[in-house]
């Protein structure tokens, strides 16, 4: 009784519905049409008698597959959540009763839309299953952090505090990294007014007292294998003894490393005597430890230049391009060294913009103000040796003139660049079965995909700053601090606290099976039918996390912690042996097979369409309740990511008798929005491919329109509806009609 | 309502055959009709305005709002300060408050009028007429006095610059004050919406050492006040008062322009409503007769 | 080079405006953002705009500074304070520079409204409330007696409608408005010169 699927089809009156269609012949569409066991409507499916009567259902009557024919599945996801069963969604309301006016002319195609919804969602239901889980699934609560500086020491102590137990593996011979080389911070606490002690030392203690960490020095990780839940680390010493550790998740924090100022002669560095970098200047204030800061000749200091944004925010070869965050604040901090010593040095940073973000930067940046330094919007041009001391020649862009002024000691403010590890797009990988360590890589994965993490934009490691910040594109390893992004110290601790929650929540959610975002709680996971399968690698290249290795005899090997459910492997499979439980080629294929396509005498077209359930679905669902109008010849299914849709759908909705196809997924490319990262990206490049299947067909390449659709198109997505509508119109109905 | 008293620093311009005489007397016909006392502070004397600066210097510039404070707080203890003359109240509101917040000048500025026998508490309110007006009456109570609504008048509520800034009235914006609007319709008139130039400045004091930068501006506010279809201007200052009204003939010789638009007191507009005649309203010290108030008036 | 460079971008000049002039400790305050020069209504008559007079201060230029036009353009308009996001007084600074550089003789010569604030001050001064008619005379006559007829003249009409409309009284001329304890208010008025002169401090 148990694996015989028993449908039950559901069908709200409220919201209007009952009003605007027939929901007794959706109740008989449902059974005779579509196969369900059993039918109901209900006057008021959400409220707790239509939920009990779905339950009662469920408990006495066998069902065990639940087709809800009312709102969108986006609303109402608490009220329609029964456990232990398949459900779908039929969405009457948004997808139909609103989107169509209340009229006369319009009631016979408002009652044909809401009769398919009710046909797809009894169908989809029917090849569905309900996931099992991953019995593979591995709890391990211990915690690898990568890299033992701020943020990965705030990493490991935030883990351990709440009750995780941490291994932090540091490359050098001591925790603390580039902080614990500065004299002081950045003020953290209220009022931002002065430099403040690094808070490196109080970590140290707190993590050599806590025997919930273990610190692993002088150390790299030589091998990294597994997935969330079951991480393998060989962790080696320089002296070349290895330990193997097993992990839940990965905290990468590794941080930063100072450009190479010896790229700007112009600003007289290893030219000029006294010209150093942020990074010198703080080791020379922790060498005077208090007292005045003195030339490396040991002269006093009575002027000092900062000047911000050398080599970088510039198009100059060999120049960063981005802004390091944190320089602007560094240069006040370190211009307070002086005053602090001695009210009477001048000291004078040279901007072109100055950037003190947060509250605390403004406060910081008044600081400086008050205290003296003095701030000059200009553009430094050159810096050379004058006798004893310097020249900095600049443009002073208040002013609008080219001054110069003399100084005893010059500070470049030079930028930060990540230290990412390999890049992997320009790595070769190893071989199936074989490994070879990298000295320059960080993780040394053994994932089929390389041996670090992708890097998102100038060596930069993340997926998506705005969106998913701390997701990497590989599951259940998190990086945080300067790798991720440039920034200054607070907000390093403030990202390593939110990378670890990420990291944790994962070691929780890897342990029962379920995926990460964005389909955080999904227990499905793909499965392919080995007897079926090519070995054609394109699930392994296009799987945008890494998560499908090849096995020695070069078959797919789905790691399925890693897997964050997109389906993209699903929609790259030629030969389409690979489903989901609850997701498949079929759950969606026998759902447009399944729409009612009239004759070509009554000259309704049809028109399908395959919305991002992230963007796209959205969207049309918001001009839903705008009451946006759009043809009742569309029929929209949601789509996990546009990267699960396999051509083969297309190829059916042709053949069936469709006259047009939409595909709406997130925008693509550089600025790309797509959940999944790169499954819009894919997508878009197998529909490019498409016009020949249409050729083959004879049908006009108009017929399919592949858009990149924001949350944000609420017009617009309506929009593209009504003008495929049009075309349809202008060339006609498809030929394809039986 | 019960009388209501306050300490009164009337200003230079103020004074009988001074260029703000007229603003004094329809301020005293306002008063009269909503039963206000002003007790005038004895022997008070100028503020400096906003151009003593260059000569007076800090300290000595706010001894002269010093000095009346300590009169004030001999004659009239407790009572709020009131000014209706927009310097007048600046500087006397700034004084009070640079030597509420700064103990050292406060010292040195006992030291100085110790010379002269007094001492300043600075713990009056200082208060512009407006203020008054707005919060301690309200519109409601200001326009139950009215008995000749000003209908069918058009009004540019001119606000100007030291009326409005850096204090200005509580709860309105710098950038669009609305209480002279509101006046205006309690008034029974109707205020020009979106006066462009409402808060913008008229020169002040440069009008006399640089009269052809003034002009200019005093142009463009006239100016928009005719775009908005205004009959009339309304102020509560008494420089913006003057300049606005005074200089139109040599702007239309400059530009070419006709300007004929009449530049009032709040105050008048408010007498004219409760019924005063001509002269109560001070409309016989208008260089240019609004001609709408006057018919109301007769 | 060397020589030019050595000066420039000191602190001496803004601690010396620190010390003497009203407000100017809030000079270093200053963000630069332009918010000021863009607010002020004679903002295109201005040499430097208040935003470049402070960042001269901090570039050290004392003498450009001093002997600027720029803060004689200010119409106490007090725009500038009301926009200014880093909440400076800037009224009271531009005020308190143009009073320092007329006190040091540094101010420009013939500046209209540096010679018109002196004759305010006198003429306010002399009997404790100002005379207009006084005020106005000496203001026609500013620039000496054939300039001062024509503007005299010029301003005629004005003069007249003004005492029609009994806002100008021709008998101001044999005394006018006063105040009756004169000798106290002068003795206020020394002794607060007195301290502030003794506050100042010296400066090369």
């Amino acid at each position: 009784m148990a694996d015989e699927k028993k449908i039950g089809a559901y069908i709200c009156k409220g919201c209007g519905i009952g009003d605007r269609v027939d929901t007794a012949q959706m109740v008989s569409i449902a059974t005779r049409d579509a196969k369900a066991h059993v039918a109901k409507e209900h006057e008021f499916l959400c409220n707790a008698d239509g939920i009990k009567m779905i339950q009662d259902d469920i408990d006495n009557e066998g069902v065990n597959h639940v087709a809800i024919c009312a709102c969108s599945r986006r609303a109402k996801v608490e009220a329609f959540n029964f456990d232990n069963v398949a459900i779908s969604r039929g969405n009457i309301r948004e997808g139909v009763i609103w989107v169509r006016p209340d009229t006369d002319e319009a009631r016979e195609t408002t009652q044909e839309m809401a009769d398919d919804y009710v046909r797809m969602a009894v169908t989809e239901v029917k090849f569905m299953e309900r996931p099992k889980g991953n019995e593979e699934a591995v709890y391990n609560k211990k915690l690898l952090v990568v890299g033992g500086g701020v943020s990965g020491m705030t990493a490991a102590i935030e883990a351990s505090k709440t009750g995780y137990p941490v291994h932090i593996v540091e490359k050098t011979a001591a925790l603390g990294g580039a902080a614990a080389r500065m004299y002081k911070g950045l003020p953290m606490k209220a009022p931002y007014d002065a430099p403040a002690d690094t808070g490196v030392a109080d970590m140290i203690a707190a993590i050599e007292a806590d025997s919930n960490i273990t610190v692993h020095l002088n150390s790299t990780l030589t091998k990294t294998s597994g997935a969330p839940g079951r991480f393998s680390a060989d962790i080696s010493t320089e002296s070349g003894s290895t330990t193997t550790e097993n992990f839940g998740a990965i905290v990468q924090a590794t941080g930063y490393s100072e450009y190479d100022a010896s790229q700007l002669p112009e600003l007289g560095y290893g030219k000029a005597s006294n010209v150093v970098t942020q990074a010198e200047l703080d080791e020379m204030a922790l060498a005077a430890n208090g007292g005045a800061i003195k030339t490396k000749d040991g002269k006093d200091i009575n002027s000092v230049v900062f000047v911000q944004c050398a080599g970088q925010r510039s198009d100059k070869e060999g120049h960063l391009d981005y802004c390091s965050g944190h320089c602007c604040q560094t240069s006040i901090k370190q211009a307070l060294y002086f005053k602090e010593q001695n009210p009477d040095v001048d000291t004078n940073i040279i901007y072109s913009d100055l950037r003190t973000p947060g509250v605390s930067g403004e406060d910081f940046y008044r600081a400086g103000q008050r205290n003296g330094v003095t701030f000059t919007k200009g553009e430094v041009a050159e810096v050379v040796q004058d006798g004893d001391s310097l020249a900095v020649k600049f443009k002073d862009l208040i002013l609008d003139e080219d001054t110069a002024e003399k100084a005893d000691l010059v500070v470049l403010a030079t930028g930060m660049i990540p230290n990412g590890g390999v890049n992997i797009d320009e790595v070769g990988q190893d071989e199936p079965g074989q490994f070879t360590v990298n000295v320059d890589s960080i993780l040394n994965l053994d994932y089929r995909q390389g041996k670090d993490l992708p890097q998102l934009t100038k060596g930069f490691n993340d997926s998506h700053f705005i969106c998913f910040p701390y997701e990497t594109r590989r599951t259940g390893i998190y990086t945080c601090g300067p790798v991720r992004r440039p920034m200054d110290g607070a907000q390093a601790i403030e990202d390593a606290v939110g990378a670890t929650m990420k990291a944790l929540q994962e070691i929780e959610n890897a342990g029962k099976g379920r995926a990460a975002h964005p389909r955080s709680g999904d227990l499905s996971y793909p499965s392919f039918r080995r007897e079926g399968c090519t070995q054609c690698k394109r699930c392994t290249v296009e799987c945008p996390f890494g998560a499908i290795d090849e096995d020695e005899q070069r078959f797919p090997q789905f790691n399925e912690a890693r897997c964050r459910r997109c389906g993209t492997c699903m929609g790259a499979c030629p030969v389409r042996v690979i489903s989901f439980e609850n997701y498949s080629v079929d759950s969606v294929g026998q759902q447009l097979k399944n729409v009612d396509i009239p004759d070509e005498f009554e000259e309704k077209p049809r028109i399908l369409v395959l919305a991002c359930e992230n963007d796209a679905y959205p969207a049309l669902d918001m001009a839903a309740m705008n009451k946006t109008e759009y043809s009742a010849y569309a029929r929209i299914i949601p789509v996990r990511c546009l990267g699960s849709v396999n051509l083969i759908w297309i190829t059916d909705a042709m053949n069936s008798g469709y006259d047009g196809v939409i595909l709406m997924g997130c925008q693509k490319g550089e600025n790309y929005q797509c959940h999944f990262v790169k499954g819009s990206e894919i997508a878009h490049t197998r529909m490019s491919k498409v016009d020949d299947t249409l050729q083959s067909l004879s049908l006009e390449p108009e017929r399919v329109e592949t858009y990149e659709i924001a949350i944000t198109d609420i017009e617009r997505a309506p929009k593209l509806i009504n003008d495929m509508a049009e075309t349809i119109e202008k060339i006609g109905l498809s030929p394809f009609k039986f | 309502m019960a009388k209501k008293e306050y300490s009164f620093y009337p200003g230079c311009s103020s004074q009988k055959a001074a260029s703000g005489s007229n603003y004094q007397t329809s301020v005293e016909t306002m008063c009269d009709v909503l039963d206000i006392q002003l007790n005038t502070i004895p022997d008070w004397n100028c503020c400096a305005a906003s151009i003593g600066y260059a000569e007076g210097g800090e300290l000595p510039r706010l001894a002269l709002s010093a000095r009346n404070m300590a009169l004030s707080e001999q004659a009239s203890p407790g009572q709020d300060i009131v000014a209706t003359c927009a310097a007048c109240w600046l500087a006397t509101r700034e004084t009070k408050e640079r030597l509420n917040a700064d103990e050292e000048l406060m010292k040195e500025t006992n030291e100085a009028l110790a010379a002269g026998g007094l001492t300043v508490k600075a713990d009056q309110n200082v208060r512009h007429m407006a203020e008054v007006l707005i919060e301690d009456f309200g519109f409601d109570e200001l326009g139950k006095h009215v008995k000749k609504p000003l209908e069918g008048i058009k009004i540019a509520g001119y606000v100007g610059c030291q009326t409005n800034r850096p204090f200005g009235i509580d709860g309105e914006s710098f950038e669009n004050p609305k209480y002279l609007d509101k006046l205006v319709e309690t008034m029974g008139a109707e205020p020009v919406e979106n006066y462009d130039k409402k808060v913008s400045c008229c020169g002040g004091a440069l009008a006399f050492s640089e009269p052809e930068k003034s002009q200019a501006l005093i142009k463009d506010i006239i100016e928009a006040a005719y775009d908005g279809g205004a009959d009339m201007i309304v102020t509560p200052c008494p420089v913006c008062q003057l300049n606005v009204e005074a200089y139109q003939n040599d702007i239309n010789a400059k530009y070419k322009t006709k300007f004929n638009m009449p530049v009032v007191y709040y105050s008048t507009l408010m007498s004219v409503a409760y019924g005063k005649d001509r002269k109560q309203s001070g409309l016989d010290g208008q260089i240019i007769t609004p001609k709408q108030l006057e018919e109301i008036a007769k | 080079m060397a020589s030019d460079a050595i000066n420039y971008y000191r602190n001496n000049f803004l601690k010396e405006v620190e010390a003497n002039v009203e407000e100017g400790a809030w000079v270093k305050m200053c963000m630069q953002c332009g918010v000021c020069a863009g607010s002020c209504p004679l903002g295109n008559a201005w040499e430097h705009t208040p935003q470049k007079i402070f960042m001269m201060i901090r570039a050290g230029k004392r003498d450009e500074v001093l002997s600027s036009d720029a803060m004689w353009m200010c119409t106490s308009c007090y725009n500038c304070i009301a926009r200014c996001p880093r909440e400076l007084p800037i009224t009271h600074i531009m005020h308190g520079l143009a009073n320092y550089a007329h006190r040091l003789g540094l101010a420009p010569k013939n500046q209209p409204t540096r010679k018109f604030a002196t004759m305010f001050w006198n003429n306010l001064t002399k009997k404790g409330r100002v005379n207009e008619l006084k005020l106005g005379i000496a203001l026609y006559f500013m620039n000496g007696l054939v300039n001062g007829i024509k503007v005299a003249i010029k301003a005629m009409p004005l003069g007249m409608s003004m005492m029609k409309t009994k806002r100008l009284s021709p008998m101001e001329i044999l005394g006018g408005h006063g105040i009756k304890d004169t000798s106290g208010f002068h003795a206020i008025l020394k002794k607060a010169r007195e301290i502030e002169d003794a506050k100042m401090k010296k400066f090369d």
